[in-house]
Parts: C-alpha cells; sequence; structure tokens
C-alpha cells in the first residue's frame, strides 16, 4: 500500500494515566517518519480512559497524515475496551 | 392535542377488547382444564393468556392488573412446568380471578384506570386463595408486591446515557470506562459508542485530561434513580443525561397518557419515571435562574427539559397533555363527586330539623341578642347550601331532546331546529327526573301537532324550518320551564268544539280564550285528526298537568293562531323545604304556601250574604277554612283574609290570625291520610305543634265545585 513500512511499536504493563503522557509522546514520535504504526498491545495488561485516548489520538494522527494504524494481539480484557472505542484490533499476519 | 387522545382512547379499546377475549380464553380454558386436568395444550394456551394479559396492561401503566395477573400467571406457570398438579381446589381458585380480571377491564372500558376499594379487597382475597398454591418463597413475594404494588411490575426499559465527563475526572481517578463496567452490572450495556470528537491537537492534548465522551445504550429493570446514582460522585464536573432509548418513547408516552392526572407536569414526569427528582429539581434551578437573569416570566419546565436533552419532546408533550385534561375535566368531572341520594336526603332531613329546632328556639328566647342573631343566618345558610347540593342544571335533561326531535322530524318528515336555553338554571335533582317525562310529551306534542310540515309552512309564508324552543328560568322562587314552537297554534273553535262533543263543557258555554286552550288538558282530550303513534291518542296532556300538579307546580298555554304555542310549566325549585305563611284558625295552625299568597286584607265587620266579599270593587269568593275543616269554638272578634291566587283566579282564605312566615321543613302525611286533597303534608311548628300545609289549588278548586253544586241545587 504505501512505500514505507509500518513501524511495529510494543507498548507493556499499564495503558493508564499514570503512563498516558509517556505512551502519547512515545506513539507520536514513533509515527513521525514512518510508513504507519502497529501497535503490539499484547504486552498490555490494563487500560483505561486516558490510555485510550492515546490510542485515539494516535489513531486519528495516523488518519491525518493518510498512514495505516494498526492494533495487534490485545488481551481480551484489553480488547473490550478497545472495542468500546470503535478499535478493534487487526488481523494477525 | 385531541388527536392523541383519540389514539388513547383507541389503543385502551383495543385493549380492552383485546383483554376480554383474553379472559375468555383464560376462563374457558379453566374449564376445560377442569375436564381434562392434563391437557398441555390448554395448559399453554391458558398461561399465555395470562401472561398477555399482564404484558399489554404493564404497556398501559395498569399496575393492578400488572401484579394480580403476575400472580395468577406464576400459579399458571407452576402448573406448566408441572410442578403443579391441577386440582378442582386450583381452578377453583383460579376461575374467579378470571372473573375478577375481566371486572377490572369491564372497569377500564367505563374509564376506571384504579378498582375500586371493594374490586381491591376482592384481588386481595383472591390472591390470598391463590398463596398455597404458589412455589416456596413466592408466596411471600406476592404479598409483598401487593405491599409495594409491583416491584416485578417495572420492566426493562432501554435507556439511551450520554456521558460527558469532567475534564479532570481522571486526574481525580473516576475513570469513564469504570462506570460502564459498573453499568453492566445493573443492565445490559447494548452498545457503547465513543466520541472523540473533542481531542483537541496532538500538541494539545493532556493526557491527564477527559476528552471523551460516551453514548450508551443500557438495558435495565433498575429505575432511573439507581441509573442516576451510578454517576454520583462524578455528577458535579460532568454532563450525564439519562433518557428512553428513541424506539422506548412510545411506550413512555402511553405509560404517562395512562397515568394519574396530575397538576403539575413535573409530578407526571417523574411519575413515569422518565425524570428524576434530581433532574427535575436542576430543572427548576435552572428555570429560576433564566427567570432571574432575564427578569421575566419563567420559561415553561418542559421547555427546560427539552432544551437540555433531559426528556425528549413527544413525553414532555405527552406529561403536558395529560396536565391539561386534568384542567379541563377538574373544571367539570373531577369536581363532581356522586352521592348515594339517601344520604343527601339524610342530611336534608337533618337541616330539616335543625330548622325547626332553631325556629323554636326563636320563638322561645325571643329577641335573644347578637348570637341569636348569627346562629339564625348560619342556619339559614348551612339550609341553603343543603338544598343547593340537590341542585343540577336542567340544561342536562334539555339536551336530551336533541336525539328526540331528530329522531321525529325524521319520522314526521319535518324539518325543526331546536334551541335551547337557560341550560344552568338549576333545580331539584328529583324535580329534574320527574318532569322528564311530562316535557317529553310536550315536546313531541309541539313536534307533531305545532310545527307544520315544510310544505305547510311555505304556504302560510313562514320559513321551511320550524323551531322549537326549550327555555328555563328562574322567576321569584320557582322555575319555569317553557316548551315554545312557531307552528300552528291552537284552534279555539276546534277545541271548543271538541269539548262540546265529549261533553267536557255544554253547548253554548261561554268561555274565556284561556279557559278553552286549557281544555286540551282535559282527560281524554285530542283534536289531533289523525293518531300517530307519537302523540295524539289522548293521552299525554291531561298526564302531564297532573304530573306537574303533583309537583306542586302549575301548567299554562300561551298560543296565538298561525304563530305558535307555549307551553309554560311553573315548578317550585325543591320539594323539601317551602316559605310558608303560617295562620291560626282556633287552636289549630295552618301553613298557606307563601308563593301563592298574594295579600291579606282584614274580613270586613257584619254579615255576609254569600261567601264573598267587596275587595276594592271586584268580588272576592272566599272559603271559611274554620268551616272547611270543622274546627270548633267561636271564630275571633276579627277575622282575617288571605287571597290566594291558582291560576289567575283569586280566592280569600278566612282565618283568625296571621301569624307571619316560616320556612317549612315539609313531612309528607302518611299513607293513611294520602288521599287527603286539600292537606299537602305537616310540618313541625318551633312551639312543637303541628302545623298542616294547604294545597291551594285543589283546596280552591273543590271549593269552586262545591260552590257550583250549591248554586245548581237551588236551580233545580
Amino acid at each position: 500500500m504505501t512505500t514505507r513500512e509500518l513501524r511495529r511499536v510494543t507498548l507493556d504493563g499499564e495503558l493508564t494515566i499514570m503512563t498516558a503522557a509517556e505512551h502519547k509522546d512515545r506513539l507520536l514520535t514513533a509515527l513521525a517518519g514512518s510508513g504507519g504504526l502497529r501497535v503490539d498491545l499484547s504486552a498490555v495488561e490494563e487500560v483505561d480512559t486516558a490510555g485510550l485516548q492515546v490510542l485515539l489520538l494516535a489513531r486519528r494522527e495516523a488518519e491525518q497524515l493518510s498512514l495505516p494504524f494498526e492494533l495487534a494481539a490485545p488481551a481480551p480484557d484489553v480488547a473490550a475496551v478497545l472495542a468500546l472505542a470503535g478499535l478493534t484490533a487487526a488481523e494477525e499476519e | 392535542m385531541s388527536a392523541d387522545d383519540d389514539d388513547m382512547r383507541e389503543a385502551l379499546d383495543t385493549f380492552v377488547t383485546e383483554a376480554r377475549d383474553l379472559v375468555q380464553q383464560l376462563e374457558d380454558g379453566l374449564l376445560d382444564l377442569e375436564a381434562h386436568p392434563s391437557a398441555a395444550e390448554t395448559v399453554n394456551t391458558v398461561f399465555r393468556a395470562a401472561h398477555t394479559l399482564k404484558g399489554s396492561s404493564g404497556l398501559f401503566g395498569l399496575r393492578h392488573l400488572v401484579h394480580f395477573t403476575h400472580v395468577v400467571e406464576t400459579v399458571l406457570g407452576s402448573v406448566r412446568e408441572g410442578d403443579l398438579a391441577v386440582s378442582p381446589g386450583l381452578v377453583s381458585s383460579l376461575l374467579p380471578c378470571a372473573d375478577h380480571i375481566g371486572a377490572m377491564i369491564e372497569g377500564l372500558a367505563a374509564g376506571r384506570l384504579e378498582p375500586d376499594a371493594a374490586q381491591a379487597a376482592e384481588g386481595a382475597r383472591l390472591l390470598a386463595a391463590l398463596e398455597p398454591y404458589l412455589p416456596d418463597g413466592q408466596a411471600a413475594l406476592a404479598a409483598d408486591r401487593a405491599e409495594q404494588s409491583g416491584g416485578d411490575a417495572v420492566p426493562e426499559r432501554a435507556w439511551r446515557l450520554s456521558l460527558r465527563f469532567g475534564a479532570d475526572s481522571l486526574r481525580n481517578g473516576m475513570d469513564p470506562l469504570s462506570f460502564l463496567r459498573y453499568l453492566a452490572s445493573i443492565g445490559t450495556v447494548s452498545q457503547v459508542t465513543t466520541d472523540a470528537g473533542a481531542l483537541p491537537a496532538a500538541g494539545e492534548m493532556d493526557p491527564e485530561t477527559c476528552y471523551l465522551a460516551f453514548e450508551v445504550e443500557l438495558v435495565s429493570g433498575a429505575p432511573k434513580e439507581e441509573i442516576e446514582a451510578v454517576f454520583e460522585f462524578v455528577r458535579e464536573d460532568s454532563d450525564i443525561r439519562i433518557v428512553p432509548a428513541d424506539h422506548q418513547l412510545d411506550a413512555y408516552v402511553w405509560a404517562i397518557r395512562a397515568m394519574p392526572e396530575s397538576d403539575r407536569v413535573g409530578d407526571v414526569l417523574i411519575g413515569s419515571g422518565v425524570v428524576t427528582e434530581l433532574e427535575m429539581a436542576e430543572a427548576l434551578r435552572i428555570q429560576q435562574d433564566q427567570a432571574v437573569r432575564s427578569g421575566t416570566q419563567p420559561v415553561p419546565i418542559g421547555e427546560i427539559l427539552v432544551r437540555h436533552g433531559i426528556v425528549p419532546a413527544p413525553i414532555v408533550d405527552a406529561a403536558l397533555n395529560r396536565q391539561r385534561k386534568t384542567t379541563e375535566t377538574r373544571s367539570q368531572d373531577t369536581t363532581t363527586i356522586r352521592i348515594d341520594a339517601a344520604r343527601l336526603d339524610r342530611l336534608i332531613d337533618l337541616v330539616g330539623e335543625l330548622v325547626i329546632a332553631q325556629s323554636s328556639t326563636g320563638l322561645r328566647a325571643g329577641a335573644g341578642g347578637e348570637a341569636q342573631g348569627e346562629v339564625m343566618r348560619l342556619v339559614d345558610e348551612v339550609r341553603h347550601s343543603a338544598l343547593a347540593l340537590r341542585m343540577v342544571p336542567i340544561g342536562t335533561t334539555l339536551r336530551r331532546f336533541e336525539r328526540v326531535v331528530r329522531d321525529v322530524c325524521v319520522e314526521l318528515h319535518k324539518e325543526v331546529s331546536l334551541v335551547i336555553t337557560g341550560g344552568d338554571a338549576e333545580m331539584d335533582k328529583a324535580l329534574v327526573e320527574r318532569i322528564s317525562d311530562p316535557l317529553l310529551h310536550l315536546v313531541r306534542n309541539s313536534l307533531d301537532h305545532g310545527i307544520e310540515t315544510p310544505a305547510e309552512r311555505q304556504r302560510h309564508g313562514k320559513t321551511a324550518q320550524g323551531t322549537l324552543r326549550l327555555n328555563a328560568y328562574h322567576d321569584a322562587g320557582s322555575i319555569v320551564i317553557e316548551v315554545s314552537d312557531d307552528g300552528r297554534g291552537l284552534d279555539r273553535d276546534r277545541i271548543l268544539a271538541k269539548a262540546v262533543e265529549r261533553e267536557v263543557v255544554a253547548a253554548g258555554a261561554v268561555l274565556s280564550d284561556q279557559e278553552v286552550y286549557d281544555l286540551i288538558f282535559e282527560p281524554g282530550f285530542s283534536t289531533a285528526e289523525t293518531v300517530s303513534n307519537l302523540s295524539g291518542r289522548g293521552v299525554g296532556m291531561d298526564v302531564v298537568r297532573r304530573n306537574v300538579t303533583a309537583l306542586r307546580g302549575s301548567i299554562e298555554v300561551d298560543t296565538t293562531r298561525g304563530a305558535g304555542t307555549t307551553i309554560r310549566i311553573r315548578l317550585p325549585l325543591t320539594l323539601a323545604i317551602i316559605d310558608g305563611f303560617l295562620v291560626g284558625v282556633g287552636s289549630s295552625s295552618f301553613i298557606v304556601p307563601l308563593d301563592r299568597v298574594t295579600e291579606c286584607v282584614e274580613l270586613p265587620p257584619g254579615p255576609l250574604g254569600r261567601d264573598c266579599m267587596n275587595l276594592r270593587g271586584e268580588v272576592l269568593p272566599f272559603i271559611r277554612l274554620r268551616e272547611l275543616f270543622d274546627i270548633p269554638g267561636e271564630p275571633a272578634r276579627r277575622q282575617n283574609v288571605v287571597i290566594v291566587e291558582q291560576s289567575g283566579q283569586r280566592t280569600g282564605l278566612v282565618v283568625d290570625a296571621l301569624l307571619g312566615e316560616l320556612q317549612t321543613v315539609i313531612k309528607p302525611l302518611g299513607v293513611l291520610f294520602s288521599r287527603l286533597k286539600c292537606i299537602s303534608g305537616s310540618t313541625i311548628l318551633g312551639s312543637g305543634e303541628i302545623a298542616l300545609i294547604l294545597d291551594v289549588g285543589p283546596l280552591v278548586a273543590d271549593h269552586s265545585e262545591r260552590e257550583h253544586l250549591l248554586r245548581a241545587r237551588p236551580a233545580a
């Protein structure tokens, strides 16, 4: 689809208000200059609204750059939360 | 607005019709079960009938019905599950339940949304009888529900929650997601949409600020208050809206329409569960603020609720409708209560006794000072209000004739418009009922004999359409009801000819016009050439007069040839109390109805040739009450004459003493005396003595008859 490759980012631990600022920076930095993001969520144990916001923000930024933004392998709990916000995990490659 | 009402009525009618069928199914099924206790299909039918009844009742907010049918359904459910065997005892307990449901449905059809006390008691009794058949633990539950009237009756409802959390929620440790998770514990969260529209540009986005809003669809049996309470801690900073889901609007609208009426739209909304007290308080606060700020009239609360998204507009409309209906019906129905006539009579009887007792204290104490005067005034007012209780406007009775006129016109091919005036005039309920038939005779008579056919009318230069007027008005302590038509009027010659033919009057007798017209009230008198099935069989006018006289009324006819006839009925306003004029003859007292008394004069001294005297140059015949009633003793030295008027004819009543005006409570005479002609009743005087009330009409008529006989004898 794109000439540049998807950049893989792996998040772990909790994706909550405690870590939201950090994750925001990471995701936005990773997005910049990439061919899109693939965020591996398999190691994420917990998501709250703050975390969800950050993911939504990153997705919007990607959309604005017309870049793909994929979420991968969330744990079931996390997936359920993501689903609330209309964020679905990408199929396994 | 009215369309909505009609919709509601229609919906309710449909429900009633269906419910009748279901009750029938229930009953048939139960009877069938008794014969074939194990017929699975029948058990199913019966259970479904009960279930559907419960469901539809819930739709209309008929809590008592829901509650009652729920228990029945539970019992039938056990039968269906095989936990309970059909026994004659069970069927005997269930059959009256079906009857009870039927009775409540019929009550509904008659417009009663709630069962009356008797029905409620009956319902409770029937439920108690079902108790042994309820599964363990349910029995207590059923009783419980009877207390709180349908905890189970609240069906699951779908809510739409708009949750816009405060920006600081996250920092305050309030995670919106945890609220969503909690919601799942009180209902089913069927859908969540996240609105990230408020997310600012990446650079400005503070990761610790909450930007997200959620739209949640929740299906829950929990009342709105409970859902609201979930957000108690974030309420301050957040914008939480809980409204019924769109597809439930109709259900709310229906429920509201079926709710008891209320003065305040807020009560209706809170009662329906669509608004919580909290929300209403908030809306009221906004209303106040706005009014204070703008210095104008407060905006209607409904408008505020809608504008702030607390309640959808259709629901507010329905509630307003409910309120408006309240105001409307207030002015008519709800201000009236039905009272057992016997109780009312008892009250009036007591008031009568009070009046008597009071006049007795008045007599004994003489001028008892201010307090006495006050008591007299109050008793008088109590008497008036008590009598007013029996007063009803005559309009309802008069309007009933619209149908009569219409039907008769169709039958006779006449065109008549009915004009009713003075329907507000009030009269004693008993009188209204008893005057209705005579009036019917008069109306039919006018239509049949009075008003001509269109062709005939046009030949006489009248409009093709005739007019029948019913008019009522109060006149000097009596009510006058007029039935007038603009028809052909009475034919004097024909009436006279008929009267001679029938030997009612002697041939060649000279009669005044009035006397001739009054002949139509003679028994067996009819001038109609063709006898129709409406009137003209010679029964009617005499019966009318008899009925009117029996009510202490009078009837007269006023007619102009070719221009129309007016029949005028004059009735007392009430039958219970009259204003009387007390006179004494020897040791006896009599009461002359005051409305008949025109004046009192002293009996001229000296011997009088006949029983008549000179009253300002006119001959006044009089009756000596002393002779009439064979009262012993010498007449007083100075006697008085009470002049009474009956059908335009004046007669004197010679008495010993004039004792003054008196409010008289009429006590009917016993059966033994029912044939007495000149006495209409009796009353107890303040002194404890009994006074007879003179019936002036027959008294005068009787006397002139006797005079006739006396005069006829010497001639013969």
